[in-house]
């Protein structure tokens, strides 16, 4: 986006479900609409105030439906409007956000609602991942098998002392239970249950792992005027970008994707960012393994090359730290695949609102929303403020 | 101006339509394409400014099949890039708002589908709601074959008159070294009455590509640009039976956003795999007897589900470089029954 000329973008209403293992109470069209009536009811609006609906999910495989937004145009309000599909595997739910984004800035539309979803428990993520022969090697199950040696590959890179990992868990799983909408509240959890989880995908233990979870974000993105008419004060879009890069080749860093620092340059200079580890109070990083906290630092520039796990070690990271990761629990306690991105996003909202309730990171006025995904390949992300962008 | 800036189509290309491409991956079909398409525009692979794409992981049977294809786009360094799971017209859609908001000058948009790697017919059935259609297994020519019945029942058009369709455009391929059906091809037996064999799509495998451009960007890459003067898509519910299936109210919708109906249009490239939806589609985009409809032989010659109608927006926009088409509209759909429906104006400056 290139705020000087267009329309600039306000988040004025942010909705999310109960998340859970399995919403067996709603259908996948109760699901979008709980989180896009909680958004509407947010912004004060009807679905009438709604010009165009902008849905994104992961694999289609997860739920058993082809393009289903053909069969929820009705249960998102979009007959006789505009309805777009976004699919950029695990960033999808920030690339959702940021295609809506756009719409309201290039003065296409007006006011846009924008949703993303998985109700994974109508199959099973891990076989609906594990991609059959000869796509993939047939040892590689689940998305743990795939990201492991590239947390291995950053232990030995860094000399990162072992327990980094579970003190990230430790930390986003006790931010979860502040976090009501979260869908794991393990309560009575310890820095020991953590270690003593069983291990899955060495080094990721059970307890450092993304649960697999039914659930739907929601937001109303406008301009100016429908900023002007919010309920309350709106967060508003500085930057936002995707960057993506091919999933293998020879040269790729998978510890540091090159895509994921250019996406992040491009933000921060969209923004006027040239200290982030200064000028951003709040981070909302997908982290769906514990050791992809330490690693995300220093793609995204808040720590030099091998000091990300001295940053999380340090307490920086917590709920009190000077650079609070997470404070929603993240995607380690929430992780409907394809609206977890968006929930980063949504999550950086409410932050630099002030309305994160008992999460809430105290006189936040920037922060980042980040998602990625595929082969640690396709990267979204969006800078909020406090304040309208300065023009 | 109605929008911040002028954006143009500068190059299109295709491959020539199969019945199977089982001897090449999704990505070795693209390829050439893409080559081809970038060729035209003068871009190196990785040059557009922007990227976005269409397909589907039920055509491929995998799940982000689009991860694939990417690497045939030379997205190293790493690329701005998106994906829709949508007919790759709704990506030129988004590339177009892309350059609208001024982050690129170009665009590389793409489509393509493998309709052979399964049975396309129970594959499509997937799209219905699950709960109460989907577990009856309804074919895309079952849903096509009420929707054609309906419009005789209504007295708006005859097996004769939908036959004459599916020959006009068959013919029309005949100058269409891409299309599958090139020439008339025997009507056949109902497949599911009132349809019969001619009056529906050949199963096809196919990719396309075009190349977005804004402004004095685009006038040096083409001669004559296809200048986007507007693009609009909207949607109808999916339930049958909360619908008018004579009549796709979304697709006049889209038309009269995208100022369709300001100006006569010269030629109109409508997504219409089965005839009857022509005849829907001419009522609903106030097509004439005046205007050249699907020139290329439209879906009924050829349709790589998922390019099909990102091909009509190059099909209308080639006519316009050529000086063959001054004032062209665009269509595509998607969903059963033409459920929904996107439209774009493309025009060449006067000569």
């Amino acid at each position: 986006m290139n705020p000087a000329n267009n329309e600039p973008v306000a988040v004025v209403g942010i909705g999310q479900t109960e998340h859970a293992a399995a919403r067996r109470d709603v259908s996948i069209a109760g699901l979008v609409r709980e989180a896009a009536l909680r958004a509407l009811a947010d912004a004060e609006l009807t679905w009438s105030d709604i010009d165009a609906v902008v849905i994104g999910k992961a694999p289609d495989f997860f739920e058993g439906v082809m393009m289903p937004e053909l069969y929820l145009a009705d249960a998102l309000g979009a007959v006789g409007k505009p309805l777009m599909r976004v699919h950029t595997a695990g960033s999808v739910g920030g690339s959702t956000a940021l295609v809506a984004a756009n719409l309201v800035a290039s003065r296409v539309q007006r006011t846009v609602l924008t949703v993303a979803f998985e109700k994974q428990s109508e199959s099973n993520a891990m076989w609906g991942l594990s991609l059959p022969v000869p796509f993939q090697q047939p040892l590689l199950a689940g998305a743990g098998g795939f990201f492991a040696p590239h947390v291995r590959a950053y232990i030995r890179r860094t000399g990162a002392p072992e327990h980094v990992g579970s003190l990230v868990a430790y930390k986003d799983r006790r931010n979860a239970l502040k976090n009501p909408s979260a869908h794991l509240h393990e309560h009575g959890i310890t820095l020991e249950k953590v270690q003593s989880s069983p291990m899955l995908w060495d080094p990721i233990r059970y307890s450092e792992t993304c649960p697999s979870s039914d659930g739907a974000c929601a937001m109303v993105l406008t301009g100016r005027r429908g900023a002007a008419r919010a309920p309350r004060p709106p967060a508003w879009v500085h930057g936002g970008a995707m960057r993506s890069e091919p999933t293998l080749f020879a040269g790729k860093d998978f510890v540091s994707p090159r895509a994921g620092r250019d996406c992040a340059a491009d933000v921060y200079r969209q923004a006027g960012i040239t200290d982030p580890r200064r000028e951003i109070d709040v981070a909302e990083l997908y982290v769906p393994f514990s050791w992809y906290e330490p690693m995300w630092l220093e793609n995204l520039g808040f720590a030099a090359e091998g000091e990300g796990w001295k940053l999380t070690v340090s307490g920086a990271t917590e709920l009190d730290g000077d650079l609070p990761v997470n404070p929603s629990g993240g995607v380690l306690s929430t992780n409907p695949i394809g609206a977890s991105g968006m929930l980063r996003f949504a999550e950086a909202a409410l932050q630099v609102c002030g309305r994160a309730g008992a999460h809430q990171v105290d006189g936040a006025r920037r922060a980042l929303g980040h998602a990625y995904g595929g082969g640690a390949q396709f990267f979204s992300m969006w800078l909020v403020g406090a304040e309208p962008p300065a023009g | 101006m109605r929008y911040a800036r002028d954006v143009a189509i500068v190059a299109f290309a295709q491959t020539a339509h199969r019945r199977s491409s089982q001897d090449v991956s999704e990505t070795e079909m693209l390829l050439p394409v893409l080559r081809e398409v970038l060729d035209r525009a003068g871009l190196a692979p990785g040059e557009p400014g922007f990227t976005c794409s269409g397909s589907s992981d039920y055509l491929a049977g995998r799940p982000f099949s689009f991860t694939m294809t990417l690497d045939g786009v030379g997205a190293w360094p790493p690329v701005a890039e998106s994906h829709v799971e949508m007919d790759g017209a709704w990506a030129l859609h988004e590339a177009w708002v892309e350059l609208l908001t001024g982050a690129a000058d170009t665009a590389l948009v793409y489509a393509y589908g493998k309709s052979s790697a399964g049975d396309l017919g129970a594959v499509l059935t997937r799209q219905l709601d699950p709960y109460y259609t989907a577990p009856l297994w309804p074919g895309p020519v079952d849903l096509a074959a009420l929707q054609a019945q309906a419009l005789i029942d209504a007295g708006e058009t005859d097996e004769q008159a939908l036959a004459d369709i599916a020959a006009r455009s068959r013919t029309a391929a005949r100058a269409n070294p891409h299309a599958r059906l090139r020439g008339p091809v025997p009507m056949g037996d109902h497949v599911a009455g009132p349809l019969r064999t001619g009056d529906c799509p050949p199963v096809s495998d196919g990719a396309a590509a075009l190349v977005l451009a804004a402004g004095d960007t685009a006038r040096r890459m083409c001669e004559r640009p296809a200048w986007i003067r507007g693009m609009d898509h909207r949607t109808d519910p999916q339930g049958l039976g909360l619908r008018d299936l004579t009549d796709a109210p979304s697709a006049r919708l889209a038309a009269e956003h995208a100022g369709a109906f300001d100006a006569p249009v010269d030629t109109a490239e409508i997504h219409a795999p089965f005839t009857a939806q022509e005849v829907i589609l001419r009522k609903a985009l106030r097509l004439g007897d005046d205007v050249s409809v699907n020139p290329s032989g439209g879906a009924l010659a050829a349709d790589p589900v998922m390019a099909t109608g990102l091909i009509r927006f190059g099909e209308a926009a080639v006519r316009v470089h050529r000086g063959e088409s001054d004032r062209a509209l665009a269509h595509a759909t998607s969903g059963p029954c033409l459920q929904q429906n996107l439209v774009g104006v493309l025009e060449g400056e006067s000569r």
